[in-house]
């Protein structure tokens, strides 16, 4: 008999795995999400991010940059929201744009424009939410003497024309790459503002997917030059200036520094209820003035510029 | 009544034969669909490329240049599949040595202590995850390869190393088994004939497990072949056949999982990955028909 009731037990088990498989957003996030630092009670009540009858579960995927933030953030709506269950996965832009134009997830987090990475009638379906801006910098190894790289400067490092530093100004050392693979956002973004055009992959080059490899890398080895998100800058790398200019949140929000991109999160058609107001919420002052700033980006309404997906910048 | 005693005994067991049958049935039924479910969707991925993208295969086995997003997009992944090969050959090579003298050792020369204590100890670095060995080499080997040798300490050297100590395991663990389970007599009989402890080891031990000791040589480089992580962190993964083996290279599950999530499924960058993954599939069958193969030969 018990070996009966624990045979039943392994079978259950196994259904439930086996179900795991399958697209269940349920409702069982809802109640882990205590311990979230923002005090909800102490706020006034016309701050609230929405009325709390809301309800609904969705799942955001998407982009690995931009997950700390709407993972901090929806664990906050989801404390003043109890009825709402949120969940967020990171697997790459790609993954999230993908998955939302599918209908697997109902917000694709994405580095990049959905028309740079979907077929253009696929990416007509998606509505574009820009709830960010993350700037970019390249980074060399702090032995490295120079301190500013012009736009040639940089594309004859990346095409391979230059290869030893002492040709940009610095001393007589290789130059060693450290770039991300060909698909990456990051690396879609450097190259189109930064360089202006496409680089290859070089023989020797290193490939790093993840800013903390690139930037251990980049800090250990001799040579080295890579380009990372302002948020992972820090002393163990040396920022070089872009033509001149330095990579600071003010830089890119007048528009003299280039090398940004906007974290989007895109929706297929518009979004109902529950969706909206958590992206509603994600542009709201209370989001964009705290938590944007406190994990490294640069508020949206910060911007004293814009741009669209082909480059264009507006005033 | 002796009867009527029986069926009323035997009646729970057949209802537990039954169960048995039934749950036994079920488990290898869900393994089967799953293992074809896998064989069927990274095959109709892969294959994808070559029948929707009219991509050519020979193309693709014996290209130079990888730019699956470049204008025009190549897909040479000869780069891929030498640095796959010669990275988990040369950690066999490291590792079948280290691996087939401790386990002479704990079997043949200090039994007791060997089974004890090294034994489990080598065992242990089989559970140590993919990623701490990655970071202990991008932390540890990589600086050290950078000082003592020219170039910058990643590269295939650098990744044959991490996954030599990953494979250990498997290699010792199978040849520790082989050499316990070999007879007695064998070895009885080869003293009595005035052979000393050497001798025996070297001309009648290692000749007759040889096939079982192969047969660990080749589930290690089948383990080393589908690593991905621990080597996506030392090689450097530039997707280029290396001049030197301290020049950054790439293999196939590093290429695969460096790009899979930034490329939309069903893009043909995309569909190029699958098609790595249908050539590491590939292999790995290649690599267990190796085994049986081996097993098939075993002398014992």
């Amino acid at each position: 008999m018990k070996k009966t009731v624990m045979l039943l037990m392994l079978l259950t088990v196994m259904v439930a795995l086996a179900a795991c498989g399958q697209n269940n957003n349920g409702n069982n996030a809802a109640s882990s999400n205590a311990g979230s630092s923002e005090p909800a009670s102490s706020e006034p009540a016309s701050s609230e991010p929405a009325t709390s009858d809301l309800s609904g579960s969705f799942l955001a995927s998407g982009s690995s940059a931009l997950q700390p933030l709407v993972d901090q953030v929806s664990k906050k709506f989801m404390d003043a929201n109890k009825g709402v269950s949120i969940q967020v996965q990171a697997g790459g832009s790609g993954t999230g744009l993908t998955q939302v134009s599918e209908g697997q997830s109902q917000i694709g987090n994405s580095d990049v424009f959905a028309e740079e990475k979907l077929d253009a009638d696929k990416a007509a379906e998606l509505v574009d939410h820009q709830v960010a801006i993350v700037g970019m910098a390249a980074v060399v190894n702090p032995e490295v003497t120079v301190d500013n790289l012009t736009k040639q400067q940089l594309i004859d490092i990346f095409t391979g024309k230059v290869t030893n530093w002492k040709d940009v100004g610095g001393n007589d050392q290789k130059i060693q790459i450290v770039n991300r693979p060909s698909s990456s956002g990051t690396r879609a973004t450097f190259e189109k503002y930064a360089l202006g055009q496409k680089s290859e992959d070089l023989q020797g080059s290193i490939q790093e997917d993840a800013s903390g490899t690139v930037k251990k890398l980049v800090g250990e080895t001799p040579g080295a030059i890579g380009y990372l998100a302002l948020s992972y800058l820090d002393d163990s790398i040396k920022t070089v200036k872009y033509e001149g200019i330095e990579a600071t949140v003010d830089n890119i929000a007048n528009g003299t520094y280039p090398v940004w991109a906007y974290e989007h999160m895109y929706t297929k058609g518009e979004p109902d209820a529950a969706v909206k107001a958590f992206l509603d919420y994600m542009v709201s002052d209370e989001v964009q003035n705290a938590d944007v700033v406190e994990l490294g980006y640069i508020p949206a309404s910060k911007m004293q510029v814009k741009r669209d997906a082909a480059g264009n910048i507006t005033k | 009544m002796a009867q009527s005693f029986d069926r009323q005994k035997a009646k729970p067991h057949i209802a537990e034969e039954w169960v048995g049958k039934i749950v036994t049935l079920l488990c290898i039924a869900l393994l089967i669909i799953t293992i074809f479910s896998i064989v069927y969707f990274v095959a109709s991925k892969g294959l994808s490329t070559f029948f929707k993208n009219n991509v050519n295969p020979i193309d693709l086995l014996t290209g130079l240049k990888w730019s699956p997003e470049g204008e025009p997009p190549f897909f040479g992944a000869l780069p891929f599949i030498f640095g796959s090969f010669s990275t988990s050959i040369l950690a066999a090579l490291i590792a079948a040595p280290l691996g087939f003298c401790a386990s002479v050792f704990m079997v043949e020369i200090s039994p007791k202590f060997g089974r004890r204590y090294l034994q489990p100890v080598i065992e242990l670095l089989a559970g140590i995850p993919s990623v701490v060995y990655g970071f202990v080499g991008l932390s540890v080997i990589v600086p050290f390869f950078r000082d003592v040798f020219p170039g910058q300490g990643i590269g295939i050297a650098a990744g044959a190393l991490v996954l030599s100590i990953m494979i250990l395991p498997t290699i010792t663990t199978i040849a520790t088994d082989a050499l316990a389970a070999l007879p007695k007599g064998l070895k009885e009989g080869s003293y009595a004939l005035g052979s000393t402890r050497w001798q025996t080891i070297y001309r009648i031990v290692l000749p007759t497990t040889l096939p079982s000791l192969m047969t660990g040589i080749v589930l290690g480089i089948a383990r080393a072949f589908g690593e991905a992580l621990a080597v996506q962190m030392v090689i450097g993964n530039a997707p280029h056949i290396p001049r030197s083996l301290f020049e950054s290279a790439s293999t196939l599950t590093s290429a695969i999982t460096l790009s899979m999530g930034n490329t939309a499924m069903g893009s043909l960058a995309n569909n190029a990955l699958w098609s790595l993954a249908l050539i590491l599939m590939l292999m790995t069958f290649v690599f267990v028909f190796i085994v049986r193969f081996l097993e098939g030969r075993s002398k014992l």
